[in-house]
């Protein structure tokens, strides 16, 4: 028995799921190191969905104190206050993750991540950003990108009960199994391509076919907003509404796209929606978790490249919104 | 906006949870923190260890333990305030009557077993109370929601029965795996093991028609002169040796089959047997599937008279490396291909593979389904007026502002630039008149159904006839309640409230059926299309995937992530009065 084999606690603990995806992607989880970025309701899920799959290593990072807000969605922090005073958002959730798998190594990484250089993010396999302004997506995004290896980087943020989750694998190979002309099993590799976030949010909306969601534009006019404004993320509110209004004229406008196209009652929705809703959250993160685990396991077909749901409608919905050389 | 998690319907709804294993542990932490305040949940399983991937309420430590008390324990750590019910009982006892459903809003399904749900279908059926079925199974997830009247229930849709297998396949002529399996766990494990007074088709062969011992001796009852180690010998040598030696003497049997091979132990053992402890040993099959000769050493744990009743458990690790052994002994006679104890293990023991993150996801959408009841307005259809109606509900609480009322293809009113001078005085007259003088009355029981395209909003209004209301609390004579886009503010005559974007999803007159499907096949599985089963799972998680309409996206193989949209109402098309 060479190292690599899962160990007896391992193969007990894991039983359930090894019947799903397999020993040998077992192991890779256990090596992978998991970087994640604003402890809201959704990444609480995920990070809860990540630790029990087995990880190597999760890596928290949100300097901010327990507000209202955030114990109204985020399971992991303890409503006693005598408890949570004094400590931040990212401490509070990593007492109660370590508690899912001691197998798993939950630990804090303070300070400005916008700040963190390259060589910070290459001991991360997979960066999750979650409450985060356009800028720094973008600059997060490119450190990983400038990396030698693969870093996977996602972002993930839930408004109202709508939920966005972002994707790029920048050049990602895995294998699938198929079945060949004498319905023989066989392998088969397949390779995509991602575009990074600025890529993708920078094909004009005119390009894209009309059905896209409407949240995709809606978020990106939100985004444009607290941007314009020098907002934190969703630092935002009803009395917003009508300069939110009138920048998505004028982004409509510029983009050439009939304004009606992006509900006002989305934005409105948006706007107003400070707090996630618990089952979105439950919704994003699994799907986010199930993402994650593909991409380290290297198995199964990774969404390309964004995804969104509104429980309004009950719809989710994978967009693939690329440059076209992509 | 009144956020939907702190509306009063929700803060007031008692909610039943059946199962707290699984999506159980997902369910009560999502319930909790959207705000639900009075949840009941019975289980009657204990914790282990098996349960710890994706069961995340549970800890090492309560292995053991009853589920629905631990999980009321951990999801108080922090919603304190909150109250949780729990139950260590089954289901099926009979304290679970029909009054005990009725006083809930709402029961949630989170069970594993095809048999429980039938029984919590039928009780929510007699109390009226609706349903949301679930299940999950790998990546497999699909959500559903009964309510009697409204939607068919559970038992409508035909389910698969659980697999079985001919006795004489499992006796005589086993061709797969899992017949090696069932006979080495239903005959032969259970006739050493088990109640020796229990039937056992072990020593029937598909020619002989007599039963009865030879030389009226029971083979397997053990001799005075012999020790454990002959006498494992002995039944080895007789099930997988004479048995098939005398199963060979009758040639029609294999005329077109392959002849399966006896065994005997002296060809297969090594010199001596394993000992431990004075405990001789159970077999244990190598994990080398090329080797027909499987070393194994069969022995037993104790001679049956002293354990008398025991019946095959999974996580008995004797019992499942027993079995695995048996049936690969076997398999390697009839030319099978052998198969590792964890396959063994997952077919015999029936398991179900899962994971944390399908769970959640079910959850998620569960708690959704459970929040959505259909909008009700309880209102005196015999005073109150259309324009009241219009007015007060919907233009001032759903805030729209180019409402279509209609009563199933029935024009009652609508607002708009092109219409003709006829239907506009046919509209004129229908506000001034009371809901029940309609020219398509409208009365308790009956589903009004409004729109206002502009905003993309509709709704559909279950009305409910109430004689009377309270003058100060409730002055308009109309109560609306129920999940709608729009908040539900007591309206501020200044407060303009915009619809929202997006349709409705509400309850529907016909079939309440919301799926998500995440597709995933495993590494055995071959892909074509849209696939599923994974071979050698049995078991009650089979889905029913009759319901599946469009996909968004194209699924090209294997794990797919496949989001499906509601099949059922999203629009409602617009019907003109001719």
């Amino acid at each position: 028995m060479d190292g690599e084999e899962l160990t007896e606690q391992e193969t007990a603990l894991y039983d359930r799921q090894i019947r799903v995806w397999g020993a040998d992607a077992q192991r890779r989880l256990s090596k992978s190191h998991i970087l994640v970025y604003g402890m809201k309701g959704t990444v609480a899920e995920f990070c809860k969905n990540i630790v029990l799959a087995g990880v190597g290593s999760l890596t928290l990072v949100d300097d901010r104190a327990v507000t209202e807000d955030a114990l109204s969605s985020n399971f992991l922090i303890p409503p006693n206050e005598n408890v949570y005073a004094g400590k931040t958002l990212a401490e509070l959730c990593c007492n109660s993750l370590k508690e899912f798998n001691p197998m798993v190594r939950v630990s804090v990484e303070k300070g400005d991540l916008s700040r963190f250089g390259g060589d910070f993010f290459d001991k991360f396999d997979i960066v999750i950003v979650s409450c985060c302004t356009r800028m720094t997506k973008k600059l997060i995004n490119e450190k990983c990108r400038k990396l030698s290896k693969r870093v996977a980087f996602y972002t993930v943020d839930c408004r109202d009960y709508c939920g966005e989750i972002f994707v790029d694998l920048q050049k990602y190979i895995y294998t699938k199994k198929k079945l060949d002309e004498n319905n023989q099993p066989t392998t088969v590799e397949c390779e995509l391509q991602y575009p990074s976030f600025q890529e993708s949010i920078s094909v004009p909306w005119r390009k894209l076919p009309r059905r896209v969601s409407k949240l995709y534009f809606a978020m990106r006019v939100i985004e444009s907003f607290e941007e314009a404004e020098g907002r934190n993320p969703g630092e935002i509110s009803m009395e917003d509404l009508p300069a939110v209004l009138k920048l998505k004229k004028e982004l409509c406008e510029a983009q050439s796209m009939n304004e009606s196209h992006i509900p006002n009652a989305l934005l409105e929705r948006l706007v107003m929606g400070k707090r996630e809703f618990p089952p979105v959250c439950a919704i994003i993160g699994g799907i986010l978790g199930q993402e994650v685990i593909k991409a380290i396991s290297g198995k199964g077909d990774p969404l390309q490249n964004f995804f969104f749901f509104d429980a309004m409608d009950g719809k989710g919905v994978i967009e693939d919104i690329s440059p076209p050389n992509v | 906006m009144a956020s939907l998690h702190h509306s009063s319907a929700v803060k007031a709804a008692k909610v039943l949870m059946v199962g707290a294993g699984g999506i159980g542990c997902e369910l009560l932490k999502t319930l909790a923190l959207s705000g639900f305040q009075d949840i009941h949940i019975i289980d009657m399983d204990t914790i282990e260890v098996s349960n710890l991937n994706r069961q995340f309420l549970f800890r090492q430590s309560h292995v053991g333990q009853s589920k629905a008390m631990v999980a009321r324990d951990a999801v108080l750590r922090f919603r304190p305030n909150i109250s949780i019910t729990p139950y260590h009982a089954n289901v099926k006892d009979s304290d679970f009557n029909v009054e005990f459903f009725k006083q809930f809003n709402v029961v949630l399904n989170g069970l594993d077993n095809l048999e429980a749900r039938r029984h919590v279908n039928r009780l929510c059926l007699a109390a009226e109370v609706p349903l949301v079925e679930s299940g999950t199974t790998g990546f497999l997830g699909q959500v559903t929601v009964h309510a009697k009247g409204k939607t068919e229930c559970y038992e409508c849709q035909p389910k698969p029965a659980p697999k079985t297998y001919p006795v004489c396949t499992i006796t005589s002529t086993p061709s797969k795996f899992v017949h090696c399996i069932v006979w080495a766990k239903d005959l032969l494990f259970a006739k050493l093991f088990g109640d020796k007074n229990q039937e056992n088709d072990l020593n029937v062969r598909s020619s002989d028609a007599s039963n009865s011992p030879e030389n009226g001796e029971d083979v397997f009852e053990r001799r005075d002169n012999e020790n454990i180690e002959q006498y494992g010998r002995r039944i080895y040598d007789h099930v997988f040796g004479y048995n098939i030696e005398v199963a060979l003497s009758n040639q029609e049997t294999w005329k077109n089959r392959n002849r399966p091979k006896p065994i005997y132990s002296r060809d297969v053992l090594p010199g001596k047997l394993n000992h431990q402890n004075g405990n001789v040993d159970k077999s244990c099959a190598t994990d080398d599937l090329s080797s027909v000769s499987t070393m194994a050493s069969l022995g037993l744990k104790n001679p049956q008279d002293e354990i008398g009743n025991l019946s095959f458990d999974k996580d008995d690790q004797l019992a499942v490396e027993f079995v695995t052994a048996a049936a690969n002994i076997r398999a390697a006679s009839f030319g099978i291909p052998l198969h590792s104890l964890f396959e063994a293990k997952g077919i015999a023991g029936n398991i179900v593979h899962a994971v944390a993150t399908t769970n959640a996801v079910v959850a998620g959408l569960i708690v959704i389904e459970a929040i959505k009841s259909p909008l009700s307005l309880e209102i005196n259809t015999h005073h109150s007026k259309l324009r009241d109606f219009v007015e007060k509900i919907v233009k001032a609480e759903l805030g729209m502002n180019s409402p279509i009322i209609m009563h199933g293809v029935t024009l009652l009113y609508e607002v708009g630039d092109d219409l003709e001078e006829d239907m506009i005085a046919n509209y004129t007259a229908n506000l001034e008149k009371v809901l029940s003088e309609l020219p398509s009355s409208v009365i308790g029981g009956t589903m009004l159904t409004v729109e206002d395209l502009q905003q993309e909003l509709t709704c559909n209004i279950y009305i409910k006839h109430r004689e009377e209301f309270d003058e100060e609390k409730e002055p308009d004579g109309m109560v609306l309640s129920g999940w709608t886009q729009a908040p539900l503010e007591k309206k501020d005559d200044n407060k303009k409230l915009v619809g929202n974007g997006g349709s409705t999803s509400t309850a529907l007159p016909t079939e309440g059926q919301k799926e998500v499907e995440l597709v995933e096949i495993s590494e055995e599985t071959e892909i074509s299309g849209k696939k599923r089963k994974q071979p050698g799972i049995s078991g009650d998680e089979t889905n029913n995937h009759n319901e599946i309409q469009k996909l968004d996206v194209v699924d090209d193989g294997e794990d797919d992530l496949v989001i499906l949209d509601q099949c059922d109402i999203d629009k409602k098309k617009k019907k003109r009065l001719q």
